[in-house]
């Protein structure tokens, strides 16, 4: 992945345009990344779950949804070779589920993700920049929903909007996304604020002022050219807290039931009662594959904030 | 001093307003409380009406919002529209449930996880550290509800060590000491959970905190005056140590509260997260605002404490 960008980046001529630039830019932070153990092994667990969320359905032996999957004479039966990972109470395959689910489980977790981190950079860049009072409203919001606690939260407002998930874009999916990224970004907020505070302190952003910049030109020259690399180093871990969250709320059973997300076959393995029965091959695999997923994001997130590879490569 | 204990806790009431007011808002912004009373099963017609007076939903928003306030805060919350129960008595009859749990886990995961940073932050680098926080690490990673069915799976189903249903032997009616054996025996899987998923939240900060501290230079005078490292570490770095991992102890307090409400659902135990899960089962909303109140009420209220013991503790604070 890294070379293959660079590669790309130098096809295009790196020093002239922008977008190359920034490529290569990114294969210069991945090979950063990669060098260290943790942010290979993270890398690599990332890119073998995109490739399941793009394969996954093409390669699941059985359509989960398809009504010829219902197989009532094998259900709860252990892994075989027919069925890698078993089946359900209805004798569907469970490794074709674990398989289709994928692509779910990552979509949820990467835009929601990457929505708190947004919303995150762009009301902290707010409190920051628009004065005072603004600045003191803001940070009282922030204050507030980090007291909030997630769960009850995020159980109570998706249980209140279900009533319309018909009429909602992306139906349960797009619930929990919205849920995940309404709840999810005071952290980045804090870090944001306190980032463009000490910016506008700095003697190259006083300078742009007193020779009379605009506002909006200081804000894209100066404060978002120094803010971005924080909110995208926050949205990797907060990948992370969005795919567990996801995890948690698809457990009570507020995901999408066609979608297959792993937190979903942990809320149906649960529901058949598949822990008493001992049927560990329908919660553990998709237990498993959300935690090492999710470990996989903290550890490129904290090889990222460890390494200093978010800086732009020399020019 | 005074102006700003004074300070944190007039922001800990406006945090607690704004938390009632969100509510509020919800409730009606994005839920229709009348569409909710017209779709509550088995409900007589003049029962409907009665609900609907009784909440004042026949009245101006103002209104409503003043009711609501004053309800809320008298401690009355609404009535559960699957077990026509108030709701007040249900969170009330699960609060100690949840509370069994809550308290033994988090006492040990800050101890367990206070030692265990300590253990990495004096070998940071090395096999130890890396296998600790590793190990905090990939627990913490897994979703709750998951590790709590593993963790049946393996000590209840297979080593049938423990009991994973409720929190007493149905049938038995123990008292007594036999009784609160039975209670604990039933808690020992699901704080065992509880803990495992929280631990690195403590072990992490502490191994952090205490290699900063490791570098200050009262260390190198400790050790030039004689102490030996172990003392040195124990009686200077740690206790400066201790003063984040306490303000963590508060602000992951709704983190735990989460955990343990994924937690008791799986374990079908009769506090907070039992009700929730059966609450969002039966689209049960009043419980689900019930716990939501409460919850956030409580960590305003354990962060407000953790707030005043800092003021109390670091001088720094009280300077600044």
């Amino acid at each position: 992945m890294a070379v293959s960008s660079e590669t790309v980046a130098q096809l295009l001529g790196a020093d002239r345009n922008p977008l190359s630039r920034r490529l290569a830019g990114a294969g210069h932070a991945l090979r950063a990344i990669g060098r260290q153990p943790a942010g290979a092994f993270g890398l690599i667990t990332i890119g073998i779950a995109v490739a399941l969320a793009v394969f996954g359905p093409q390669l699941a032996p059985q359509n989960p949804l398809s009504p010829s999957s219902l197989d009532f004479a094998h259900r709860m039966q252990g892994p075989s070779s027919a069925h890698w990972l078993g089946t359900d109470q209805a004798g569907r395959d469970l490794f074709s589920q674990v398989l289709t689910g994928a692509r779910a489980s990552l979509i949820v977790g990467v835009l929601a993700g990457i929505a708190c981190a947004v919303i995150g950079a762009i009301v902290g860049v707010c409190a920051g920049s628009l004065g005072r009072w603004t600045d003191r409203g803001l940070t009282f919001l922030d204050d507030s929903f980090l007291l909030i606690p997630f769960i009850p939260f995020a159980v109570l407002l998706a249980a209140l909007l279900q009533d319309d998930a018909e009429r909602f874009p992306g139906g349960r999916t797009g619930i929990i996304v919205l849920v995940l990224a309404l709840t999810g970004w005071p952290g980045t907020m804090r870090m944001v604020r306190a980032r463009v505070l000490s910016l506008h302190e700095r003697r190259f952003v006083e300078r742009a002022r007193s020779q009379g910049a605009s506002r909006t030109w200081i804000l894209r020259r100066h404060i978002l050219p120094n803010v971005l690399p924080i909110m995208w180093v926050n949205s990797v871990l907060l990948v992370a807290l969005a795919m567990l969250g996801d995890a948690g709320l698809s457990f009570f059973g507020l995901g999408a039931p066609d979608s297959f997300s792993w937190g979903t076959l942990l809320h149906n393995g649960f529901e058949a009662g598949a822990v008493n029965q001992g049927a560990w091959w329908y919660v553990v695999p998709p237990g498993i594959a959300i935690t090492v997923l999710v470990l996989a994001f903290v550890a490129v997130g904290r090889t990222v904030g460890g390494a200093p590879v978010s800086k732009a490569p020399p020019r | 001093m005074m102006r700003l204990i004074a300070g944190k806790i007039l922001l800990a009431l406006a945090v607690l307003l704004f938390v009632l007011t969100l509510d509020f808002v919800l409730f009606r912004a994005v839920g229709d409380p009348r569409k909710d009373i017209a779709d509550v099963p088995h409900l007589s017609a003049a029962a409907r009406t009665h609900l609907i007076h009784e909440r004042g939903l026949d009245r101006s928003l103002a209104d409503q919002y003043g009711i609501f306030l004053r309800n809320t805060l008298g401690g009355q919350l609404e009535t559960s529209y699957r077990t026509d129960r108030p709701v007040t008595d249900m969170i009330r009859a699960a609060l100690p449930e949840t509370l069994i749990l809550v308290l033994p886990a988090t006492l040990l995961a800050a101890l367990l996880g206070a030692w265990l940073g300590a253990v990495s932050a004096r070998r940071r680098g090395g096999t130890a550290d890396t296998a600790l926080t590793g190990g905090a690490l990939t627990l913490s990673s897994a979703p709750q509800a998951f590790l709590a069915m593993a963790f049946v799976l393996v000590f209840s189903i297979w080593l049938d060590a423990f009991p994973s249903q409720g929190s007493e032997e149905p049938g038995t009616g123990t008292r007594g000491m036999s009784h609160v054996w039975d209670v604990t025996q039933h808690a020992a899987l699901p704080v065992l959970t509880l803990t495992a998923s929280i631990l690195a939240t403590w072990s992490l900060i502490m191994r952090s905190s205490l290699s900063e501290e490791l570098h200050e230079g009262y260390m190198a005078t400790a050790r030039a005056v004689g102490l030996s490292p172990r003392r040195a570490v124990l009686r200077h770095a740690v206790p400066n140590a201790l003063l984040p991992v306490i303000a963590l102890t508060a602000i992951s307090f709704g983190y735990v509260l989460g955990g343990v409400i994924l937690i008791e659902s799986v374990f079908s135990w009769p506090g907070i997260g039992g009700l929730t899960y059966d609450a969002v089962q039966s689209h049960d909303l009043p419980v689900l605002q019930g716990v939501f109140l409460v919850a956030s009420t409580a960590v305003i209220g354990v962060n407000l404490i953790a707030d005043l013991v800092i003021v109390a503790l670091d001088p720094r604070v009280r300077a600044s």
